[in-house]
């Protein structure tokens, strides 16, 4: 069950002919495939687009009644390996992952389906996560389109633009035999808007037809000689098929007047070029515009007559191609030079050639290009902008800390790195592989943890060098759940066991997908009705032939986990030695019990609570324990006591009563600050009884000393 | 002022354009979606657009929002937005938490012509401020004062007491404070309206969303509660009327202090009494009395002053009798009901967490016999076996909180204990080195006082406070004879604060170190 439910939403699924669609992009392009008759669907959850893995998840009803077959692939190789089943029979398919990271992965199916070719329409949607909010390395989809041959869609950021570009997306497969990529971009992923449905269509052919009637076809297999024709088949003949079906649907667009100086953008770059024109003064709200716009709702293939003739009539040309390297610049150049064109050709020169293009840099390029090239377009005072120095705010940014992300209040990753800082503190510094996943935050404070990350169940393989019998010390690497199942049981495990390697390994399991957003996978706890859960890691591990697994149960037993960490790095047993760490996504455990508890408690069943607290009169403020725990619940409070010079450990109500800093004061020997209450609702009778006669005799206890004594009234804090 | 943005003919001037900054967690999400509804409630064109992924754990997240009424001569046509702010260019800036105003500021999201900021001015502190063994908190006046310049228009108050008050979350009051404060055209009945189509929750939401309603939509500022006057002499305290009689003539030695000295040496006099008795009060007053006679009042008695705080500090030591005795209170007990908002037919367990070492045990015992322990290591670390483990004291219980409550009695013979005697001893010392220092150079012996603050925590901790206190005052022979000792080593005791395991303060000491040096070579 994933962390954000779409089960009212999917509903709009069922939308017909004409009715108005309103919602997120990634709906509406769920939307656009069921109106396209998709056969089967699939892929692998990853922001900017896990929640189309959830909307799909949710929407398996609606699907199952189209006779869709979805599939959550075990990694985008998978799903685009799925893509298999369009290869010999007419039915659509898609998949969908992020991207670069998830096409990285996907590259060695995706060559071998654009080598052979596809018959159905085959749809890879590619979260295009670049820029603010993105997790990964800052690369660019567009090289993979170029390398395989296939075609890449990056529509305008509307729900009319992407929905078109999903239909459009499966014809153009279709007509020129190769699959379609569909670049969508974080924000567009997440734009909320409208667009006018059409009736859901069941695939003409389903994948349970296709398995009564196999067919096969020599030429589509990638083995030579076949691979050498498939070689000459993309130029010779699917790619003029492409051009062709793209030219005749006007899959770019052309807006603006007959100026003399344009601009060329990729289609996802439309709506930060027209509010650049707005600003400037020469486009209205509604996108109206006197500059000539060519807009590359398809940016590979380059349509080169296209360009040739908006470049014909002007002067001058932007392009504006978001990241680097600038491959659509250099093929306009490229083009421009050999049909001999004398018109200046602006891009890079104007904008940044890498980063994201926001808002300012999109103005102030665009109003450069403008300026130099056709300054008359523009109001007098902004050709020649007279604008002030922005102020400098040096004693505000030092006042506003950082916030990276980091680990959820009560996460259960949290006491692993508490345990991992204790066993650092006593065996000295260790070199540390991190992985992909929530984990990765043990690389900033207050654990300062891990020294590389390789990719997504690669932690194991990133330390695989650091094997030598001279040295003293092990190395430690991280893997969270979803990467060992992603990849890191074969890449990682499999290789530590066969290649000896003495280091220690820690599978973080959290039950779920979590840092995706709480999608299900193998080893998963709960009963899910379409997907087999409930397989152990430890089994699995066991399987690949490691000898020394030890299992936690718990993982906020901080005392254990530092103890057989520190066991694994000190055992005389050769050969990889694997902890799995396991207790439930605190955000996922919330979610699934806070409405289960309320419900106990109001029909009046016993429901025990637990929180925790801190004596601020016995805090010292050393925050020791924060360097220990970083929770978001647990903070500092000054106290209304001139004695005291440093803010004391407050707890506040967010706290889930995880238990880490009781078992963090414990085990690290802090303080005697915490207590943990446990509030018990609906307690039985017997209860109720003992509670009342033991509080009496407190209460006497309490009474008697303070009768002889001096008792000053507490500061009301 | 702006940013990069020429003053021209902007043709979107009649978009209305809306940044919500929150700490990933505090339900951005639930705002956008609200304002998106409402927006298209009201039968305007609205886009909204938000960053998820794992950008929202804790981390600093935005949202973004535009919106403009439909045009009744195009209906059909669809204006253009942007997909993400842009400095200089924002209408309206909501930030769930202050920094995050700071930080729209910082981005440019907020300007004087143009933003009407609306932020709630609780802190959620960030993970770098917590950590600081000293006061690592970012200056949150700076950043009101700051934004406040930065806006046009800044409405701030608490929205997460409201919404706290409310049973709810920030989303709502944040909702109220945007309603209340007449920036969007939108009556407040489709506000409400909005609310209540979300289902689960609205009640306490729609409370909150007026509470904060109301705020926002008054005119005057309200005016911060008054500071809470400190306790001190004439403290509410009850007790034998023995007991009390003997509390009055302290109290009445404390009136006879100077002024500058009285509040401190009041409240000093109480967290000294309340640890042990009354006798030690006077212990402390004695040895006041005796620092006040030798203080000058030229200087303020700023000596005293921090005398009167440190040495009470000092005397209340932190070991295992004051814990368990603060443990075992009837006031204490009633804290913990009211945090947890304990009700009537509720049960509460309460577990407390203690890990006692040898070290702490052996300060329990008599001092001859305790010292005797110690001075065999072998001996010390084959009891630890026994003594060092987790302890998991359930204080409900008869026996657990019989344990503490016993354990807190032996506060009585605690000046025969062995860490009594320790304490003392280092309390003396230290005391003797500030007068010492005070009469070479009266701003240095204040400095001298003020190190006290280095030593806190148990066991460790409390160790590698101790060492820090001891390795900033190692450096005083090194500083002696220089007008600036006392700036060094108030920048010595920073640099010890400034971090856990003393880097900040090994490279303070290198400088110093450094400087010493060569004025010596300099001098030879």
């Amino acid at each position: 069950m994933a962390e954000r439910s779409f089960a009212k939403e999917v509903q709009k699924l069922k939308l017909g002919e004409g009715q108005e669609f309103s919602g997120e992009g990634i709906l509406a392009i769920t939307k656009a495939l069921l109106e396209c008759g998709v056969g089967y669907v699939g892929g692998y959850q990853g922001a900017p687009i896990s929640h189309l893995m959830d909307v799909l998840a949710d929407a398996q009803e609606i699907l199952g009644e189209l006779g869709v077959h979805f599939e959550a692939s075990a990694s985008e190789a998978t799903a685009t390996a799925m893509l298999a089943a369009s290869v010999h029979y007419p039915i659509r398919g898609a998949v969908t992952f992020k991207s670069t990271v998830g096409t990285n992965v996907a590259s060695d199916a995706l060559a071998n389906l654009a080598s052979g070719g596809v018959t159905g329409g085959a749809l890879i949607i590619v979260g295009e996560d670049y820029g603010e909010g993105s997790s990964i390395m800052q690369e660019r989809s567009h090289a993979f389109a170029m390398k395989s041959q296939v075609w890449l869609l990056d529509p305008r950021p509307n729900l009319p633009s992407i929905v078109s570009a999903v239909e459009h997306g499966f014809e153009l497969s279709e007509a020129s035999n190769t699959p379609v990529m569909l670049q969508v971009r974080i924000r567009c992923c997440h734009v909320h808007g409208s667009f006018i449905a059409r009736d859901n269509k069941r695939p003409p052919m389903t994948v349970a037809d296709a398995l009564e009637n196999p067919r096969r076809d020599t030429q589509r297999i990638v083995l030579p000689p076949a691979s050498f024709l498939h070689e000459k088949e993309k130029i010779q003949k699917r790619l003029p098929a492409a051009i062709d079906y793209i030219k005749r649907h006007k899959l770019n667009e052309v807006f603006g007047g007959a100026g003399r100086v344009g601009i060329i953008m990729q289609g996802g770059m439309y709506n930060g070029v027209i509010r650049a024109l707005q600003r400037l003064g020469l486009a209205d709200v509604y996108g109206e515009t006197e500059v000539p716009l060519y807009v590359m709702n398809v940016t590979y293939p380059l349509i080169e007559d296209e360009l040739l003739e908006f470049c014909a009539t002007k002067d001058a040309v932007l392009v504006v191609e978001e990241g680097q390297p600038d491959y659509i610049e250099q093929a306009l150049g490229a083009m421009l030079y050999k049909s001999g064109a004398t018109v200046r050709l602006e891009g890079k020169s104007m904008l940044p050639m890498a980063g994201e293009y926001t808002g300012d840099v999109m103005l102030s390029g665009i109003g450069n290009f403008l300026r130099t090239h056709a300054g008359e377009m523009l109001a007098p005072a902004i050709r020649a902008p007279n604008t002030p120095a922005p102020p400098l705010f040096e004693d505000l940014a030092k006042a506003v800390p950082m916030r990276p992300p980091g680990f959820c209040v009560g996460c259960p990753e949290r006491p692993i790195f508490a345990a991992t800082k204790l066993v650092e503190q006593e065996l000295g510094k260790h070199h540390i592989a991190s992985d992909i996943g929530c984990h990765l935050f043990s690389i900033m404070p207050p654990f300062d943890l891990g020294a590389t990350t390789m990719g997504y169940g690669l932690g194991p393989a990133s330390a695989s060098a650091f094997n030598s019998p001279d040295a003293k010390r092990r190395s430690i690497s991280f893997v969270g759940d979803g990467g060992f199942w992603h990849n890191g049981l074969t890449s990682s495990i499999g290789n530590a066991v066969f290649n000896k390697n003495d280091g220690v390994i820690v599978v973080v399991d959290n039950y779920y997908s979590a840092a995706t957003g709480g999608q299900d996978i193998l080893s998963s706890r709960a009963d899910n009705r379409t997907k087999s859960t409930n397989h152990p890691i430890t089994d699995a591990i066991k399987g690949m032939g490691v000898k020394w697994v030890k299992h936690i149960e718990r993982t906020y037993d901080v005392g254990k986990l530092r103890d057989t960490l520190k066991e694994a790095l000190t055992t005389e047993e050769s050969g990889p030695k694997v902890i799995v760490a396991s207790s439930e996504c605190m955000l996922n455990r919330q979610r699934r019990e806070n409405p289960i508890r309320r419900k106990a408690i109001a029909d009046g069943r016993r429901v025990v609570k637990t929180k925790f607290g801190v004596d601020e009169d016995v805090c010292t403020g050393d925050h020791a324990c924060m360097r220990l725990s970083g929770c978001p619940s647990l903070s500092v409070k000054q106290l209304d006591d001139p004695l005291r010079d440093d803010p004391v450990a407050a707890i506040d109500e967010n706290c889930v009563g995880c238990g880490n800093c009781g078992e963090v004061a414990d085990a690290a020997v802090l303080c005697p600050s915490f207590y943990q209450a446990d509030v018990v609702n609906n307690p039985t009778g017997w209860e109720r009884f003992w509670f009342g006669l033991r509080q009496r005799v407190i209460g006497w206890l309490q009474a008697r000393r303070e009768s002889r004594r001096l008792v000053f009234a507490e500061n009301v804090a | 002022m702006t940013f990069g943005l020429p003053e021209g003919p902007d043709s979107t001037r009649g978009v209305i354009k809306l940044a919500i900054l929150a700490v990933g967690g505090q339900g951005g999400g639930v705002l956008t979606n609200w304002i998106t509804d409402l927006a298209m409630r009201c039968g305007w064109h609205v886009q909204a657009t938000s960053v998820a992924g794992v950008a929202q754990r804790t981390g600093a997240t935005i949202y973004y929002l535009e919106m403009m009424p439909k045009d009744p001569a195009r209906p059909e046509a669809r204006p253009v937005f942007a997909l993400s702010p842009s400095p200089g260019d924002v209408d309206i800036v909501i930030a769930a938490e202050l920094a995050e105003a700071g930080r729209a500021v910082l981005r440019g999201f907020v300007t004087p012509d143009r933003t009407a900021l609306i932020a709630s001015n609780h802190r959620m502190l960030a993970v770098s401020e917590k950590i600081i063994p000293g006061d690592g908190r970012a200056d949150g006046n700076k950043v009101l004062e700051r934004v406040g310049e930065a806006s046009r228009r800044f409405v701030h108050f608490d929205m997460e007491a409201i919404a706290k008050q409310a049973g709810t979350v920030i989303s709502a009051s944040l909702f109220g404070a945007l309603a209340g404060s007449g920036e969007l055209p939108f009556p407040r009945s489709e506000f409400e309206a909005t609310i209540k189509a979300g289902g689960r929750g609205a009640d306490a939401s729609l409370a909150a969303f007026a509470a904060a309603f109301e705020r926002a939509a008054a005119k005057e500022v309200p005016v911060a509660p008054e500071r809470m006057e400190a306790p001190g002499h004439g403290v509410a305290v009850r007790g034998p009327g023995k007991l009390q009689k003997e509390w009055d003539g302290l109290c009445d030695r404390v009136a006879a202090f100077p002024e500058q000295v009285r509040e401190m040496a009041g409240l000093g006099l109480r967290k000294v009494v309340d640890f042990l008795d009354c006798a030690y009060g006077r212990e402390y007053l004695d040895r006041l009395e005796k620092i006040i006679a030798s203080d000058r009042a030229d200087k303020d008695y700023a000596f005293s002053r921090e005398a009167a705080k440190y040495v009470a500090n000092g005397m209340v030591y932190d070991d295992i009798i004051r814990v368990a005795d603060l443990k075992t209170r009837s006031a204490r007990a009633e804290r913990v009901r009211r945090e947890v908002r304990l009700k009537g037919e509720q049960t509460l367990l309460t577990t407390e967490y203690f890990h006692p070492r040898m070290q702490e045990i052996v300060g329990l015992l008599p001092a001859r016999l305790g010292a005797g322990i110690e001075s065999h290591p072998g001996l010390m670390d084959r009891l630890n076996r026994f003594v060092d483990r987790g302890r998991r004291i359930r204080t409900d219980s008869i026996v657990g909180f019989g344990m503490l409550w016993v354990i807190g009695g032996l506060r009585r013979w605690r000046r025969s204990l062995l860490r009594h005697k320790v304490e003392a001893e280092h309390l003396g010392k230290w005391l003797d080195l500030a007068l010492e220092k005070k009469a070479e150079d009266y701003e240095l012996g204040v400095e001298v006082l003020k190190c006290r603050r280095l030593i806190k925590g148990y066991s460790d901790t409390h160790a590698r406070g101790h060492s820090k206190f001891d390795r900033v005052l190692s450096c005083l022979p090194m500083l002696k004879g220089r007008g600036d000792a006392a700036d060094w080593i108030r920048r010595l005791r920073e640099a010890a604060l400034a971090d856990a395991d003393g880097v900040a303060l090994d490279g303070a000491i290198r400088t110093v170190r450094s400087f010493t040096e060569e004025a010596k070579e300099n001098a030879g």
